[in-house]
């Protein structure tokens, strides 16, 4: 059996009744295991003090701001190419999910700044990239919401993701040229010189496995009720029609 | 010269028509008759490959289809020698002498598209079908606000001028174009309720 | 396609056409800024290469949903999409109309105005040709939009959301340009990259346009 009959409609409803209720299981114990290490039992840092703890929320909220767009790629390049109802409503079901990770990263980024840097905002290339990210949301999920069939909606919004995605590209480096900015370094980084030290390194990945399970699970149950929507819609036209 | 085979096709992700087969040769045309929503417009965008069918073929000549509904593209700041002019261009042909007087628009050609009444505009529209020089036309409702004499105009040239040099036609219409065409009656071909190919079949 | 484009140009010089309304916008918000912010020349010569961008880019918006709201209102999208004229070519026209009736004079016109703004003079030709190369962007970024949107009824606000963002990097490169040039830098690489934008955008976009449109036809 090809992996793509998951993707029936069908089919997903029924493999992911069981996984949803544990994703989320997971997620809480991650992220309540991570937050509570990292919050209580690491040692302040000897710069920043206990601010940099802000790190548990902000880094794996910034990483999954990203990687929901790029899910978002490449759920409507499979809708594009193979037309999986599930792939699209997924994609559509990522979009808000995104956003609020975008959010988070924006503010607990603005409440750690403020004593690192002496102000909420600045027009830092890293800031701005994400600030551009939360409007490239905002457009991707009006155009969902403009368009009264869902077929046509899949197809446009997922041809704006790709020319999207490429512009976002475009941005983050021309926002680079425009600005060489106040944030630090990539918190995580495979060269192991520029990476933080290990006693806030892995209460982080513990967080940050957390945050990817909430956001599978949240997802998950998106595209659940997108699907039981659409099948509503598709049992109303056959009624009208009998 | 045209062949429609097993030719199922859907609005708004829809079926609307299933299975409707038929061939009509070079010369010939084929009206096409059915109640109000039985398809008929789907049908012909269908047909004249502006939305995708979902089963069935399509075979005619490539890049000789042309497509007529009641929105014929009439610029309304352009005159309507303009407006010929700019559908001659785009499919390169030359604009024909004689195409103002046969659709009655001699007189009109320098007014604008905007001051032109309903049926002007309308014998303005069926006169681009003249212009472009395509073999099989697709046309949805013709005929709606002409004049007897205008309808006459258009059968005339439809009968004379175009199937005489071997093109075809599908028509959808209400009325009479007097020509020697046989009819095709949707009704048979309506979509059951529970036919397959609908956008949101997946989710039943 | 030069048919499409000659009919472009004749419908937007023509009554009612809309040719002009971009550069009377371009205008007022120029004229409007020194009332926001204050008339020091100082301030004004060094905020103009920034206001001259956004102000043009604001313009070029602007007239976008008439870039196909119009033909496929009376049917002309149906008929060129069964024309030979491929929709790639159609839509490349169609953004060339735009530019040439927005981008074009805009360029143009924005010198006189940055005289208003006090622009440091030696900052005039970088604005001049920074412009020039931007602007062929900025109307084919959006003629996407105009096609993504142009199924939609008013769909003129959701059209400056989704245009809007894509404007960034054209938007960033153009005003450092401008900038560089007035603080007395090397605008080139600024200006090279803005052009590789425009270029990427005319080979790319085209695709892009077309698909959306023949979806919003079906």
């Amino acid at each position: 059996m090809s992996m793509w009959e998951y993707a029936n409609p069908r089919r997903f409803m029924g493999w992911t009744r069981p996984v949803l209720p544990w994703s989320f299981a997971l997620a809480g114990l991650c992220l309540t295991v991570g937050l509570i290490w990292g919050f209580f039992f690491t040692p302040d840092d000897f710069r920043q003090g206990s601010t940099v703890k802000i790190i548990y929320l902000h880094v794996p909220a910034a990483l999954m701001a990203i990687n929901a767009w790029i899910m978002m790629l490449v759920a409507s390049l499979i809708w594009v190419i193979r037309r999986h109802h599930v792939s699209a409503l997924a994609a559509r079901a990522a979009a808000p999910v995104g956003v609020v990770f975008t959010l988070i990263a924006l503010f607990t980024g603005g409440i750690w700044g403020q004593p690192m840097w002496g102000t909420y905002w600045a027009w830092d290339p890293r800031l701005t990239s994400f600030l551009i990210l939360f409007l490239f949301y905002l457009g991707y999920i009006a155009l969902w919401e403009a368009i009264e069939d869902p077929d046509t909606a899949a197809d446009l919004t997922s041809v704006l993701c790709m020319v999207g995605s490429v512009f976002a590209i475009l941005s983050r480096y021309a926002v680079l040229f425009w600005n060489q900015g106040l944030h630090q370094g990539a918190s995580l980084s495979l060269d192991k010189e520029e990476n933080i030290s290990d006693v806030f390194w892995f209460p982080l990945l513990v967080c940050i496995a957390g945050f990817v399970l909430l956001f599978i699970a949240l997802v998950l149950m998106r595209t659940r009720t997108e699907i039981r929507a659409r099948r509503i819609r598709a049992l109303q036209a056959r009624a009208r029609r009998a | 010269m045209l062949y429609v085979r097993n030719l199922s096709c859907a609005r708004g992700g829809v079926p609307v028509l299933t299975d409707v087969s038929f061939e009509v040769a070079a010369g010939q045309a084929i009206i096409l008759r059915g109640p109000n929503g039985v398809g008929k417009t789907t049908l012909l965008r269908t047909l004249a490959g502006l939305q995708p069918p979902i089963t069935g073929e399509v075979d005619f000549p490539e890049e000789q289809g042309a497509y007529a509904s009641h929105a014929d593209g009439i610029k309304t700041a352009l005159t309507v020698t303009e407006n010929l002019k700019f559908w001659a261009d785009v499919h390169g042909a030359a604009l024909p002498d004689t195409i103002l007087e046969t659709f009655d628009l001699a007189d009109l050609r320098d007014r604008l598209g905007g001051t032109l009444s309903a049926g002007q505009k309308r014998r303005l529209g069926l006169a681009r079908l003249g212009v472009i020089g395509r073999k099989v036309l697709f046309l949805d409702e013709p005929t709606v606000s002409l004049d007897r004499f205008s309808v006459k105009l258009f059968a005339d040239w439809l009968q004379n001028t175009h199937l005489a040099a071997g093109g075809v036609a599908v028509i959808a219409t209400h009325i009479d174009l007097g020509l020697a065409a046989p009819e095709l009656d949707l009704t048979p071909f309506k979509a059951a309720a529970d036919a397959d190919g609908g956008s949101d079949e997946a989710f039943l | 396609m030069i048919a499409l484009l000659l009919r472009d140009l004749r419908l937007a010089f023509r009554a009612g056409g809309g040719f002009g309304l971009g550069l009377a916008f371009f205008l007022i918000v120029v004229v409007l800024v020194p009332f926001g912010v204050g008339p020091e020349t100082e301030l004004l010569s060094r905020i103009a290469p920034g206001i001259l961008w956004v102000a043009s880019l604001l313009a070029a918006l602007l007239s976008l949903d008439r870039i196909f709201a119009l033909d496929f209102e009376d049917g002309s999208l149906s008929l060129l999409a069964t024309s030979p004229l491929p929709m790639e070519g159609a839509a490349m026209m169609k953004a060339l109309a735009h530019w040439i009736t927005t981008g074009l004079p805009l360029t143009l016109a924005a010198p006189a105005l940055g005289f208003l703004l006090s622009l440091a003079p030696e900052a005039y030709a970088y604005l001049l040709v920074s412009l020039l190369l931007g602007t062929p962007a900025l109307s084919m970024i959006g003629t996407f939009g105009a096609a993504l949107t142009v199924g939609i009824r008013r769909g003129g606000l959701l059209l400056s959301l989704l245009v809007l963002p894509l404007y960034v990097p054209t938007l960033i490169f153009g005003a450092e340009a401008v900038r560089r040039g007035a603080d007395g830098l090397d605008p080139t690489g600024a200006l090279m990259l803005m052009a590789g934008i425009t270029a990427g955008c005319f080979a790319l976009l085209p695709f892009a346009t077309a698909a959306v449109l023949r979806i919003n036809l079906r």
